[in-house]
């Protein structure tokens, strides 16, 4: 595969945290390395175990398909691989795949010399899986308490999981999460909606710049973040979102085990108004 | 960054404070678990053992009073205005009174009810209330096995040792559903005690455990086509059957599955006894309990001048099944209890 005119200067060596030179290679575009090598087998082995769990399955309809974790009995055990152990052994894979990821965004990171945003981001989002299979179900002690591998089965699973609380959104966490996932979007929203406006001037007229970009959010409220912070800003409005959601799930069951509007007692038998 | 120190105060004083709040208001594990549908679907109820401890004290079962045989002369016979017990043996009787004043009044004893200068005088309220409580009981134990089974109930079940249950509710719920000129009286927008102190409506039972408004919310059809139920009716709903989990110390897939709360093949077998719940219960209110209302005293009545009623906790207080299925019943066949005849 021919490479793009500028691609030269980034295919450089080093930067590998394992391996040294040994995987430090591309096959076309796409440079290999350790854990090139170990996402992709993670992510062969996983799938092929999901398709194993399919095929045992009563059905091939992709959207009942359902990888089910072991019954609550077995606790932190193993299970039989057709009672939970296929769903044991995709998390694993799971979790070798997205970590293995997340440390090839370093080694790329550190190869061309860029700062720790990308993987810390994606962190997050593998904490936020790691707490709903792994933290939150060794914490009330049974794999069972993790989520399901199937389309509509693990939406069946969030509904359940959210009624044992009897009412969600009562959940501090969760409203805190909710709160960081709307924000995002206005937030994405605002800075969108400007740059197209900016890069679509009327006809005749050339492309605005970021003085026109700022101006603008000066006037309409007063302040604008800039260039820079507009992403800063949308960074941890996102990975907020999601550190609130990981949060939000972990506090129920082994925090909390009753329905979150009592947890707001606290707030009715404040000093101030008893 | 370079924070003023005010503002560094404040942010420590607030972190202290959150800090603070999540500590002491949080439980922790080890939590216990009990699994109730297929693996994975998250149909599990999460109990705090320490919670669960204190629950198994709260309901220590009291030993039945050896029983007194059935032979000799019948009550009625001996004794004067026997109304409701006049077929069962003297011996029977006696335990049974022995029982109930052990139940529902052993620190004031017989003369809670009786004149005990005259023992069939009814001229104290509570004594005619008593026997009607008795009928009740019969009732329930008798007509109602869809909802108590073999197990039945006693007098303990709901009173616990005092002469009027903990858990007993009366019309408006005590709640004063407005406040301020921006309000209108809806019954909603304040902590609803019967709905775990969620913002929903603070007297679910009267139209559901009194009157018999329809619980069924979810559309039938795919299109807003022809359903008249509004959010609003939603929320009447699910303030009852928070009332309904926080009565049996479950929680909502103890008897549904969430992803469809409606249809009967998808709820678990606990959720056929709870529709029979909903139906004796709004039975003992009108039928048994709300006639009383002329013979209580105004102290016994609500702020509208009501009746005492029943809901699910006034038996269940906080557990699946009262007493944690342990019957008492069965040991007074004259309340009904035991097995059918």
């Amino acid at each position: 595969m021919a490479m793009l005119s500028f691609e030269h200067k980034y295919r450089v060596r080093g930067g590998t945290l394992i391996g040294g030179d040994l995987f430090d290679f591309w096959v076309g575009p796409f440079w290999v390395g350790f854990f090139g090598v170990t996402t992709m087998f993670f992510t062969v082995l996983g799938t092929l175990l999901i398709l194993w769990g399919a095929a045992l399955g009563p059905t091939w309809n992709v959207w009942r398909i359902n990888i089910a974790p072991p019954d609550l009995s077995y606790g932190l055990t193993f299970a039989p691989l057709q009672q939970g152990g296929l769903w044991q052994l995709i998390t694993i894979c799971a979790l070798g795949a997205f970590c293995s990821w997340a440390l090839r965004q370093v080694e790329i990171a550190r190869k061309l010399g860029m700062g720790m945003h990308i993987p810390f981001a994606f962190s997050v989002a593998i904490f936020a899986y790691f707490s709903l299979e792994v933290i939150r179900p060794v914490l009330m002690g049974a794999w069972g308490y993790g989520f399901p591998y199937g389309i509509m089965s693990h939406l069946d699973w969030v509904s359940n999981t959210g009624y044992q609380y009897l009412h969600f959104h009562y959940n501090p966490a969760h409203m805190l999460a909710v709160t960081f996932f709307f924000t995002t979007t206005l937030a994405l929203g605002l800075h969108a909606s400007l740059i197209l406006s900016a890069a679509n001037p009327r006809a005749g007229e050339t492309v605005k710049t970021v003085e026109h970009e700022n101006a603008f959010f000066r006037d309409l409220i007063g302040y604008s973040i800039g260039t820079l912070g507009i992403h800063r800003l949308g960074l941890f409005l996102a990975l907020s979102a999601g550190f609130w959601s990981a949060v939000c799930i972990i506090i129920s069951g082994p925090f909390w085990t009753r329905g979150w509007p009592e947890w707001w007692s606290w707030w009715l038998n404040l000093p101030i108004w008893t | 960054m370079n924070l003023g120190i005010g503002v560094s105060v404040a942010l420590a004083l607030a972190a202290t404070a959150s800090v603070g709040i999540i500590a002491v208001t949080t439980e922790r594990p080890p939590i216990e678990g009990v699994q109730r549908g297929y693996r994975g679907t998250g149909m599990e109820q999460v109990y705090n053992p320490r919670t669960l401890a204190a629950l198994n004290v709260a309901n220590k079962v009291p030993i039945s009073l050896p029983s007194l045989g059935t032979a000799g002369p019948r009550a009625g016979a001996v004794y004067k205005n026997v109304q409701v017990l006049g077929d069962i043996s003297v011996g029977q009787f006696t335990r049974l009174m022995v029982s109930i004043t052990n139940w529902v009044s052993p620190t004031q004893g017989c003369a809670y009810c009786h004149n005990t200068a005259n023992m069939a005088d009814d001229s104290l309220y509570t004594k005619v209330v008593s026997r009607r409580m008795l009928q009740m009981t019969q009732h329930l134990n008798i007509d109602w096995r869809s909802h108590v089974a073999e197990t039945g109930v006693t007098c303990y079940t709901c009173h616990r040792g005092q002469p009027v249950p903990a858990n007993i509710w009366f019309n408006g719920n005590g709640s004063d559903p407005t406040s301020g000129v921006t309000q209108a009286a809806l019954g909603k927008n304040h902590p609803s005690t019967p709905a775990g102190i969620a913002s929903l409506p603070t007297d679910p039972y009267t139209p559901f455990l009194e009157q018999a408004n329809e619980i069924r919310v979810v559309s039938q059809t795919a299109l807003p086509t022809g359903d008249r139920q509004s959010i609003k009716q939603t929320d009447w709903t699910y303030a009852l059957m928070i009332h309904m989990s926080n009565s049996l110390g479950v929680n909502c897939s103890y008897c549904h599955n969430s992803r469809s709360f409606t249809d009967w093949s998808q709820s678990s077998p606990q959720r056929v006894n709870a529709w029979y719940g909903i139906r004796m219960v709004r039975d003992l209110n009108n039928t048994y309990l709300n006639p009383l209302r002329v013979n209580y005293p105004a102290n016994r009545l609500g702020a509208q001048g009501d009746a005492p009623k029943v809901n699910c906790t006034t038996c269940h207080i906080g557990v699946y099944k009262p007493l944690f299925g342990v019957s008492m019943a069965k040991d007074f066949p004259e309340l009904g209890g035991g097995p059918r005849p």
